[in-house]
């Protein structure tokens, strides 16, 4: 089974690397882009028998630093 | 004074804390490698260096604090041994839950390589005592996420119970309150972003940083 996780800044924690990102869109030209967050996407492939619960622990132990991030689990169905 | 240098793949200042570490105490730190999962029995420091462990994977800092040695020096941290965390050291503190807060990526984005100004926020601990309190000294960082960040509340924490040790005497990074180094409630163990180790001695521009070494050799005694 694949899932996805979605690691993302927790709101009100700045981000250097969005800001950046944003300015580098408004160099190019793109107006109207009112804020960038930039975060990580880790694919895992896992066995069928894996819970929601288990990759949420997976998350607070590595994935994810809680102190500034949060995390958020996506199953993809089987194709 | 026994001490010990945890080596990680992708460590880079081991060797340079090792040397400080031999001319104070006279004795060479014993190299305890990453996979290791104990520590030589009797040690009275352990240097966490700087470097960029495991490649920065994931997070500055993230893999190494998950590493079988961390889960050693976490329980000799709570048994009251010195810890002192530079660099790579301190992050990977921070992600072992053995420090609060977070090493967010510096404000401008850029790697920062270069002396700064820091003031001596706290004389009264185990790796400061060498220090007046309030003192100027200027000691190198190298890094690119030494950005400090915690929640409001933790911060006030921090500077209420004098654990922000070490402050920058301008702005550098980004670090909120410009903290450069902090201890954790007990005291007994330091996370700080610039590195004492390359302020040793003359031949490296200035010696503010040996006065760590020798201070806590005097706080834990030979």
């Amino acid at each position: 089974m694949k899932a996805r996780v979605f690691v993302t800044l927790k709101p009100g924690v700045l981000d250097p690397q969005g800001k950046a990102i944003h300015h580098a869109l408004e160099g190019l030209g793109f107006s109207g882009v009112n804020d960038v967050r930039a975060g990580k996407l880790i694919e895992l492939d896992v066995a069928d028998s894996t819970s929601d619960d288990d990759i949420a622990e997976m998350c607070r132990k590595l994935l994810a630093n809680t102190v500034i991030e949060n995390f958020k689990i996506e199953r993809q169905a089987q194709a | 004074m026994k001490t010990a240098v945890i080596v990680f793949p992708g460590s880079n200042c081991d060797r340079d804390l090792a040397v400080a570490l031999e001319q104070v105490t006279g004795r060479a730190p014993v190299m305890v490698w990453h996979r290791d999962s104990e520590l030589p029995d009797g040690v009275d420091f352990i240097g966490v260096p700087g470097g960029f462990s495991y490649g920065d994977y994931l997070r500055s800092g993230a893999m190494a604090a998950r590493s079988p040695v961390m889960q050693a020096v976490a329980e000799a941290a709570g048994k009251g041994v010195p810890v002192l965390g530079v660099c790579n050291g301190f992050q990977i503190l921070t992600e072992a839950g053995l420090l609060p807060g977070a090493l967010m990526r510096n404000a401008e984005l850029a790697y920062i390589c270069r002396p700064v100004p820091l003031i001596v926020e706290n004389s009264q601990t185990l790796f400061t005592n060498g220090y007046e309190q309030g003192e100027a000294i200027t000691i190198p960082i190298a890094h690119h996420d030494g950005n400090y960040q915690a929640d409001e509340a933790t911060l006030d924490r921090l500077e209420g119970e004098g654990r922000v040790v070490f402050r920058y005497g301008e702005k550098v990074n980004g670090s909120a309150r410009n903290i450069a180094g902090i201890l954790n409630e007990s005291g007994n163990v330091l996370g700080m972003m610039p590195h004492p180790e390359r302020a040793f001695e003359a031949a490296h521009g200035n010696s503010d940083g040996r006065r760590l070494f020798e201070g806590l050799l005097e706080a834990v005694g030979a």
